[in-house]
């Protein structure tokens, strides 16, 4: 109350102006976000009744129930096998792409214009495009390849074909973060570098990639984030019948399958917590790697 | 000298091969859409001769599928969920990232937290409830829901309370010395001043409310209320084989962003990139 009184008339209604002005953000955040989470944490500790009976509490059950089905673990397999795949080869081959995007030459925003292309897409529509790209019997793929390869419905590699429409669909995204970061690269660098003889490689290696550490951590965090949250192009692309879906459906696949077709909310929000913690384990852990692989000026 | 040269002029040649590979295969996905859009199913299916273009252009397709999937109402549908997903985004962040980038007041900290924490976590967390909101509301199969989840955006207030940071002190105090109250030297000299923030700001949001598939399909499961990208995941259950009629509506619905996106260049790739700039 001291502390209250102290303030002056100004700083009173700076007090006022503030509050009032993050007001809207704040409530919103609270109704749509957070509110949410307490709910479905709190979903997750109840047996969702049949037939619009009401819920009741059983405590950690479904998390029981979750840890012990081998369709979660497979699902939380898949997602990580799909990450390994997006986010490796998009990150290098977008970094490839940013370094020689940046320097003069001809059609250089040409080429940015088109790798970005993806990332204005719907990826519903991206999904159906490449489903008839990889169709077996009519599609392009195996009419150029000349094979006869059924990529969707091969157990053991469907989920790297999968992978693939993920690298392409995200490389201009990540080439354009590469750009922004390879921008604050001080010239001088390179020129000191030519002076003394060193190759186009030795420069990369020895200049730009350490320099360019906390831009690629940053990628590399959010990729992974993201990719472990894939729903999108797996939910257009698999069908139910496909063989291989069990080997290829992730998480988030899973909890929206709980959740909105089964209407089984419980074991859902089980799930979506699930991915929570995973994916705050993994935060964890790169914030560790962070501190020993980032090289900060 | 001459040899490196010739040198230089060899790895830029290699550079622009490996580009154009690329470019090649970033274009073909979407050519292949348009050139099957305009197919007949007979000669999507034909593998002896593989057919690569259509034999005439019609457009046939577009219209039955425009037809059967009333294109004109869906357009409608994601246009308002667009504009007022942005309106409000960046109404709501500009105001508080003001005050969380110039202003003191109690709890400051406390609410900016809530802000970074909001983005940490996956957003599939939020959808149950928000879904059991809408619905007990009976607002479900409404632009309302729709919008509902774009209210308001904690990434948005980070990214505008940046902005306000950035710019210099000494603008405020000109304008207090002018005798403006708080409001009115946000809204004539700071909020004009953050319009690059806006933008960015609203094309982000527009760009990723128009590709958020799974909150339309659970929130509007009628076709005449959904939007465009859920609308083509129930298209894909309804024409299963016909792929020509699915590339046209694929097609419809990908050509006004990217026609945008051509237009603007330049404030897509920032507004897009800004968004994973800082996080």
């Amino acid at each position: 109350m001291t502390k209250k009184k102290k303030m002056t008339k100004a700083q009173k209604n700076e007090a006022v102006w503030g509050l009032v002005m993050v007001a809207p953000a704040i409530i919103g955040l609270i109704v749509l976000n957070f509110w949410p989470i307490v709910n479905t944490i709190w979903q997750s500790l109840h047996k969702t009744g049949d037939f619009g009976m009401g819920n009741t509490f059983v405590g950690l059950d479904n998390y029981v129930s979750v840890c012990t089905s081998t369709e979660f673990w497979q699902s939380l397999l898949n997602t990580v096998k799909y990450a390994i795949i997006e986010v490796p080869f998009s990150i290098v081959i977008a970094l490839v792409l940013a370094v020689f995007l940046n320097r003069k030459m001809r059609f250089r925003s040409g080429y940015r214009t088109i790798f970005f292309l993806p990332m204005v897409a719907a990826p519903a529509a991206v999904a159906m495009v490449w489903k008839w790209l990889y169709n077996q019997q009519f599609g392009l793929l195996n009419h150029i390849f000349h094979t006869d390869i059924a990529w969707l419905s091969t157990p053991s590699f469907a989920w790297v074909s999968i992978g693939v429409i993920g690298v392409w669909s995200i490389i201009g995204y990540n080439m354009v973060l590469f750009l922004g970061g390879l921008q604050e690269i001080p010239h001088d660098y390179y020129e000191a570098a030519d002076i003394d003889g060193a190759s186009g490689v030795r420069q990369f290696f020895s200049i730009t990639v350490p320099l360019l550490s906390p831009t690629t951590f940053f990628i590399v965090q959010t990729r992974i984030i993201a990719a472990l949250q894939v729903f999108d192009l797996i939910y257009m692309i698999m069908d139910r019948t496909n063989i291989a879906f069990s080997k290829v459906q992730s998480v988030v696949l899973l909890f929206y399958q709980y959740t909105f077709t089964q209407d089984n909310k419980g074991y859902g929000s089980t799930l979506v917590v699930m991915l929570l913690l995973f994916i705050l384990i993994i935060t964890f852990v790169l914030q560790k790697l962070e501190k020993k692989f980032v090289f900060y000026n | 000298m001459d040899s490196v040269r010739t040198k230089d002029r060899i790895v830029r040649v290699v550079i622009h091969v490996i580009l154009i590979i690329m470019s090649v295969i970033m274009i073909v996905p979407f050519l292949w859409m348009a050139l099957t859009a305009f197919k007949t199913v007979a000669e999507s299916t034909s593998i002896d001769p593989f057919v690569i273009l259509p034999s005439s252009w019609k457009f046939d397709n577009f219209t039955t599928v425009w037809k059967n999937y009333n294109f004109l109402i869906l357009y409608k549908n994601t246009l308002l969920m667009i504009f007022f997903r942005v309106l409000c985004a960046v109404v709501t962040a500009t105001m508080a990232g003001y005050a969380f980038g110039r202003l003191r007041f109690p709890g400051k900290n406390i609410l900016f937290g809530m802000v970074l924490v909001q983005m940490m976590v996956p957003p599939q967390i939020f959808l149950l409830p928000q879904y059991l909101m809408v619905s007990k509301l009976r607002l479900l199969d409404t632009t309302f829901a729709l919008v509902f989840p774009g209210l308001v955006s904690a990434f948005g207030t980070y990214l505008m309370k940046t902005s306000f940071q950035s710019l210099p002190k000494d603008l405020e105090e000109a304008g207090s010395i002018d005798g403006c109250n708080i409001g009115q030297r946000f809204l004539l000299i700071m909020a004009p001043l953050t319009r690059s923030g806006m933008v960015s700001l609203g094309i982000f949001t527009a760009v990723f409310g128009f590709k958020d598939l799974m909150w339309p399909m659970i929130a509007c499961t009628r076709s005449d209320t959904t939007s465009l990208s859920a609308a083509l995941a129930k298209m894909q259950g309804q024409f299963a084989a016909n792929y020509p009629q699915l590339m046209a509506a694929a097609l419809m619905a990908c050509i006004p962003m990217i026609i945008l996106y051509l237009i603007f260049q330049k404030q897509f790739v920032e507004g897009i990139a800004t968004s994973g700039g800082k996080l």
